[in-house]
């Protein structure tokens, strides 16, 4: 669906038609507020799209069926929030191991466990990072806006074409819920990315070729007969489980991301060039964050902003280059500091790192992130 | 179409398998193959999903399209792989405790979904790869690893229930009678929709030592008078998921809704 002009819909809205411009045909879902309306929407557009839309029976099923889905060749995507998100964790390990493209939403809200089903959070940044076991990279990006909700689900699937990996969209019940303007245009060839082909003889293909770019992934039904599978691998995908395997094989999982951060990280800078005091933020915080800044800055404090919209990999040389120059960073987030942690731990300059957290399931205020400016700067 | 030989299909240079001796999942493999031969499946159009635990070792035998996945997923994984290419021939490869006890929720949803895909479990009563625990088609009584009283619980009756839920076609072999069995699931492949058949397996490793069969023999025995029904339990024409999808969404872009 593409818009002349900017229209008036909902975060939620915008994930569901980035996801069909960026070319998505195959969504799974589960029921789950606050995420529903996605499968609803995927539900309505998909059979006009040429698409296929599928309920499953839980979360568990739901990453599996989209794995299969792109191993036969579809863009393929499914959007869950908390409990749906702890329960995908299994697959999504699946789909790092198998490395197999596709697209997860996880619209955050409060947890743990069944928590509070409506109110927005930000409590899932280290599950999104370590939440499927063992050893791995992951790419992990947060919309702070409806506009943001359209573009980073475009990119997330280019992304995960790119890299062969799973890709995270950290949204929050705040912005999903949210309504305001976004355009929707169709995106580039090159922002919606394509998925490499092979182009040796079928019989040297090799689904899982150590070293070099991560290898092209045909879809299952074509001239390529291959294995792909969970365990650890040789490099055509067969059991091989041994040590000097196992070490190429979790090395080049990580390595793959870990060493390719300067085509995936992206942050927003707002007023930092000559900022005493930075906030540091990410997603619906970060708009209560800008709100602060500028009041900061009708109050004549040097105060800037630096938007995380990449979580994972993790913006260290960003965030170390303003930890570096300025007297605060101030870290607001709907936590209890999971954020605030990898602040420190980049935090080599002395710098004083102020944590602004909120848990109740409400938003944070502009005021309370003014104050910790304010405090930061004297 | 192609013209291939049962063995043209088995990943010789594999063997030999890490079954043990008197393990059954060899036949069933065997049983497997001759139902792709006589099918003349495409293996570039076929794809062997498999899952976690001894029988999920199959689809490293195999040369077609092959997806390992996690324990108890097969036909979840399945789903998505027959839904978003309906020309492919998906088999999803299960063991009992991985299709029936950890995945027994899939497979109901699958067999009232009906997507087009064979679901192939064979059950050998016990969790044989990780040492003989009960799984959810342990006979009450038996013993086992985890069951050194003698199994509490009932065990299903994997047929009726996936007759129960829906499914078109539901089977039941065994190793005992492996032509037969080839039989059964060349009908599951052939059938359009969610097809089950069951292969009843010996482990005799873990589980017939310790349940009054000696020998691999005598559990082969023991299998030959199952008081399980055997053959085909269920034969039925349903109109499966992608098709129904495709013909809805069909109609719906003829009136332009879109």
């Amino acid at each position: 669906m593409e818009t002349a002009g900017p229209i008036f819909a909902s975060g939620n809205e915008a994930i569901a038609e980035g996801a069909f411009a960026a070319g998505a045909l195959f969504y799974a879902g589960y029921p789950i507020t606050p995420s529903s309306e996605i499968a609803e929407i995927a539900s309505r557009r998909m059979p006009g799209l040429g698409g296929m839309f599928v309920q499953m029976e839980d979360e568990l099923s739901s990453m599996a069926a989209i794995i299969g889905a792109s191993l036969a060749g579809k863009r393929a995507f499914t959007a869950t929030s908390g409990p749906g998100f702890s329960l995908m964790q299994e697959n999504l390990g699946m789909a790092v191991m198998g490395e197999i493209p596709c697209v997860v939403v996880n619209v955050q809200r409060s947890g743990p466990s069944t928590g509070m089903a409506t109110k927005p959070a930000q409590g899932d940044v280290m599950q999104a990072r370590w939440g499927t076991h063992g050893d791995h990279g992951i790419i992990t990006l947060v919309p702070s806006s409806v506009q943001d909700c359209y573009d980073l689900t475009i990119r997330a699937f280019r992304l995960s074409e790119e890299f062969r990996t799973p890709v995270i969209l950290l949204a929050d019940a705040a912005i999903g819920k949210v309504r305001e303007g976004v355009r929707y245009y169709p995106p580039t060839e090159e922002e919606k990315g394509v998925r490499p082909l092979p182009d040796c003889p079928p019989s040297d293909y090799r689904p899982f070729a150590f070293g070099g770019a991560t290898p092209p992934l045909p879809p299952f039904g074509g001239d390529y007969i291959y294995r792909i599978t969970g365990s650890m691998h040789d490099e055509r995908g067969g059991q091989a489980a041994n040590p000097g395997t196992a070490d190429r094989v979790i090395r080049h999982l990580t390595e793959k991301i870990e060493g390719k951060r300067d085509r995936i990280v992206s942050v927003r800078s707002l007023a930092l060039e000559d900022a005493e005091v930075a906030v540091c933020s990410f997603g619906c915080s970060a708009r209560s964050s800008k709100a602060a800044v500028r009041s900061a800055r009708n109050r004549g404090i040097r105060a800037g902003l630096l938007e995380l919209t990449t979580l994972w990999p993790f913006p260290d040389g960003e965030v170390r280059s303003i930890l570096s120059r300025v007297k605060a960073v101030i870290v607001p987030e709907l936590n209890l500091g999971q954020v605030a942690r990898e602040v420190e731990r980049l935090n080599d300059f002395s710098c004083t790192v102020v944590r602004v957290n909120r848990v109740d399931g409400g938003l944070l205020k502009p005021e309370e992130i003014l104050a910790a400016i304010e405090e930061g700067a004297s | 179409m192609t013209n291939l030989a049962y063995r043209d299909y088995l990943a010789e240079e594999k063997l030999p398998t890490i079954w043990c001796p008197g393990c059954g999942n060899g036949t069933v493999l065997r049983a497997l193959l001759q139902a792709f031969a006589a099918l003349k499946l495409d293996p570039g159009k076929t794809v062997a999903v498999s899952g976690i635990g001894c029988w999920g070792w199959a689809d490293d035998y195999i040369r077609v399209n092959a997806f390992h996945g996690t324990h108890g997923r097969a036909l979840p994984f399945a789903t998505g792989i027959a839904l978003a290419n309906p020309d492919l021939t998906v088999i999803a490869l299960m063991g009992d405790g991985d299709g029936a006890t950890i995945g027994g929720n899939h497979l109901i949803h699958a067999a009232r979904r009906n997507v087009n895909v064979t679901a192939l479990v064979a059950n050998n009563f016990n969790y044989g790869m990780t040492g003989g625990q009960y799984s959810g088609t342990t006979p009450s009584g038996s013993t086992t690893s985890t069951s050194s009283l003698g199994h509490m619980e009932e065990g299903f009756d994997l047929c009726s229930l996936a007759a129960a839920a829906g499914a078109p076609y539901v089977a039941r072999g065994t190793v005992a009678e492996p032509a037969k069995l080839a039989r059964l699931i060349e009908g599951g492949l052939a059938r359009r929709g969610f097809s089950f058949v069951e292969a009843l397996s010996p482990c005799p490793t873990h589980f017939g030592r310790f349940n009054g069969a000696k020998t691999p023999w005598e559990m082969l025995r023991e299998l030959k008078t199952t008081s399980l029904p055997l053959g085909i339990l269920a034969d039925r024409e349903k109109e499966d998921y992608g098709k129904r999808y495709a013909r809805a969404a069909g109609g719906e872009r003829k009136e332009g809704s879109a």
